[in-house]
């Protein structure tokens, strides 16, 4: 099908207006077309019945089109506002993007021990880059990759050199700005080499009050023995719809943690897949989630485990108020030659009003027959026996309430060993719980 | 400081009443404990007194230190200086205690018109507390009372105890499923506290507890109702010869 509605015009235009002004070297410029053609022959997904993996998402505001992709260069944000506004560590190597756009004024990239931090379209000749950019998040993975795909320009591509034994953080930080709906597609290719160590994070934040289009693709790409503490940050505005793709690669023996917070946009979706493709491999993704209003957060988290002695872990935890719905959608797949392995699912949430909705799924889908595998879900209320136990102490029962709050979410929260990046969240779920309790009831 | 006058409870939701009349005085410095049969309303009466939701009173009078209670919230009963051992203290994930009993002395403080407490003053405090009755120090950096034993949690509600110092104590069943040693941690604790203003109201079904800490009055409750009252003795009688004859009496009224 051809998106031969006004909808499908608009991203055609915006694409077309790329194509003619930014040229790009031949490879990229193929595969964004290849992503374009893709979108183009599917369009976006609708929540129609049949449709397993979107059906809890509703998504016609895209479709719409009122999602402008912004060609300009980046504009000005003063360096402040920054630092108060987004996870910041002058420790860290941070690449900034303003809107969508690379901005060198304020990226600060430490140099030194070999790892390269840089502009994805400055990188346009490396041979590294040609041959993992797109091959972890197909274009035909789903709408969004093959949407970023066609949109392709700035981005974070970071190279780790093997055995390098460094944790000092790597920022890839995307904002938006206000003034406009804007569509942003940002890209992250990481590729850490043998028995190397790094910590990555990716943060999505808006410094305004308007809702813009953000569908960030991430590629993750870990050789034999690397270790990679990942981190991804969502704090866009309540307007704000956010689809996100995380793909994951990993081989024999290579470690990746991730831990993953989002503070509710209006339609999110955090849509990861790990892919264990050697032995010994093994995967940590936890995550939290808050939502309110009439917010929808959407995790959609998979593993798959190719090959056996593989350790996989999912662990999300969601804090729901108002009319706001969240799913988790939690899959493992062992496949037949993954002897050995051990996955584990956890989905835990606190609902804290009659109007919230958790959807939580984990499922385990195993072929292969020498395997320790467990999850379980749940979701409740505030218990009852802790508010009266600790109101029976002289707290409220508001301040109470609170206190348990902050203490469900903690469990992830206290998983950010980065210091300057564990405060920012903290103070972000301290920002909400207030927010989270007067949509309670 | 605590009188009870003819309280009728039950369950929330529930015809059947627990509580059936009860009436009891506690005056300033006393010990009283409270003895019956399983399901005779004793963890019922304590939970009330500090307005568990789970209850509602159809009738009667409760007033400490002269302010009828029944219409507060279990915090503003805690605030004025009423404490609930809990027979089963719930389990506060990811809240650690020290965090929970700096919040609770906080607002007790807040209350009494009177500044909070340093970190550093709340610390030492706590420390000391913590090491008076023997509690573990790894175990108050888990969450509260998450993963302790029975004891431990027993253990953890006198520290709260101490802490708070309140101005009538109830323990609710704390005896059970002790050990001869964290019973006499318990006892050692409440002994301590003892003063011409502080009371405490212990329940317990059975007399060991109160061999270690010696009431000055002793009441018997069947079906709801205290049917006997007396000294220290009485818990030795019911020791002997147990609760058969006061459920026998209740059913003959």
């Amino acid at each position: 099908m051809t998106l031969a509605t006004a909808r499908g015009e608009k991203y055609a235009a915006d694409f077309e207006a790329l194509t003619e002004s930014c040229p790009v070297t031949d490879w990229m410029l193929e595969l964004r077309q290849s992503g374009w053609d893709h979108f183009d022959s599917i369009g976006f997904p609708t929540a129609r019945r049949g449709n397993e993996l979107w059906k809890y998402t509703n998504l016609t505001a895209l479709d719409q089109g009122k999602f402008v992709f912004q060609l300009d260069g980046p504009g000005d944000v003063e360096p402040d506002l920054l630092r108060q506004r987004a996870p910041w560590s002058d420790d860290w190597s941070t690449l900034v993007f303003i809107d969508g756009r690379y901005s060198a004024s304020l990226s600060q990239v430490s140099s030194g021990d070999g790892v390269k931090v840089q502009n994805l379209s400055d990188a346009a000749h490396s041979e590294l880059l040609r041959t993992h950019l797109g091959t972890h998040a197909a274009v035909d993975e789903n709408a969004f990759s093959a949407l970023n795909t066609a949109f392709l320009m700035d981005g974070g591509f970071v190279q780790i050199p093997e055995g390098r034994d460094d944790t000092s953080p790597i920022h890839l930080l995307f904002v938006t700005t206000p003034g406009g709906s804007r569509a942003i597609y940002p890209r992250t290719l990481v590729v850490s080499g043998i028995n190397s160590r790094s910590t990555v994070i990716e943060s999505y934040i808006s410094l305004g009050g308007e809702g813009g289009f953000t569908a960030p693709v991430a590629e993750y790409v870990l050789n034999s023995g690397a270790g990679i503490d990942h981190y991804r940050v969502l704090v866009e505005n309540e307007e704000s719809f956010h689809i996100g793709t995380t793909r994951v690669y990993q081989l024999d023996d290579s470690t990746f943690t991730s831990t993953s917070f989002a503070l509710g946009p209006k339609i999110g979706r955090n849509d990861v897949h790990v892919l264990l493709d050697a032995p010994g491999a093994e995967c940590t993704l936890n995550g939290l989630y808050l939502t309110t209003g009439d917010q929808h957060m959407d995790n959609h988290i998979s593993t798959t485990h190719a090959k056996p002695h593989g350790t996989s872990h999912q662990f999300y935890k969601g804090v729901l108020s108002g009319n706001s719905r969240a799913v988790f959608s939690g899959r493992v797949l062992v496949e037949k030659d993954a002897q050995k392995t051990q996955a584990f699912q956890k989905d835990l949430n606190l609902v804290l009003s009659h109007g919230a909705e958790i959807d939580t799924k984990p499922s385990l889908e195993i072929y292969a027959d020498d395997v320790q595998c467990a999850h379980g879900a749940t979701a409740g209320h505030t218990d009852p026996e802790a508010l009266f136990y600790m109101q029976a102490r002289g707290i409220d029962e508001v301040t109470a309430q609170a206190m348990l709050m902050r203490g469900f979410a903690s469990e992830i929260v206290d998983m950010i060993s980065v210091d300057g990046l564990q405060d920012y969240v903290h103070g972000v779920v301290e920002e909400a719980i207030p927010r989270l309790q007067a949509a309670a009831d | 400081m605590l009188q009870v006058t003819d309280l009728h409870a039950s369950v929330v939701d529930s015809d059947e009443e627990i509580l059936k009349g009860l009436s009891l005085r506690i005056g300033p410095g006393e010990v009283h404990a409270i003895m019956g049969p399983n399901g005779s309303g004793k963890s019922t009466f304590a939970n009330v007194l500090l307005g568990r939701p789970d209850y509602v009173v159809n009738s009667g009078r409760v007033t400490f230190e002269d302010e009828d209670i029944l219409e507060l919230f279990p915090d503003q009963r805690a605030l004025r200086g009423m404490f609930l051992a809990f027979q089963y203290p719930a389990e506060i994930p990811g809240v650690r205690p020290w965090q929970f009993l700096k919040a609770a002395l906080d607002a007790r403080r807040e209350y009494a018109g009177e500044k909070s407490l340093s970190v550093r003053d709340f610390s030492k405090l706590f420390d000391d507390k913590v090491k008076a009755v023997g509690i573990d120090p790894d175990l108050v950096k888990r969450s509260l009372n998450e993963g302790f034993s029975g004891g431990e949690k027993k253990r953890n509600e006198m520290l709260q105890l101490e802490m708070l110092e309140p101005r009538l104590a109830i323990l609710d069943e704390t005896d059970s499923g002790l050990d001869v040693d964290a019973l006499r941690i318990v006892a050692e604790g409440v002994n301590s506290l003892r003063s011409p203003d502080r009371s405490f109201l212990i329940v317990t079904h059975y007399q060991r507890l109160l061999n270690y800490i010696k009431p000055d009055v002793v009441h018997i409750l069947v079906d709801g109702r205290i049917v006997e009252t007396g000294g220290p003795e009485l818990a030795m009688t019911v020791e002997n010869s147990g609760y058969e004859q006061y459920i026998k009496a209740a059913v003959a009224d």
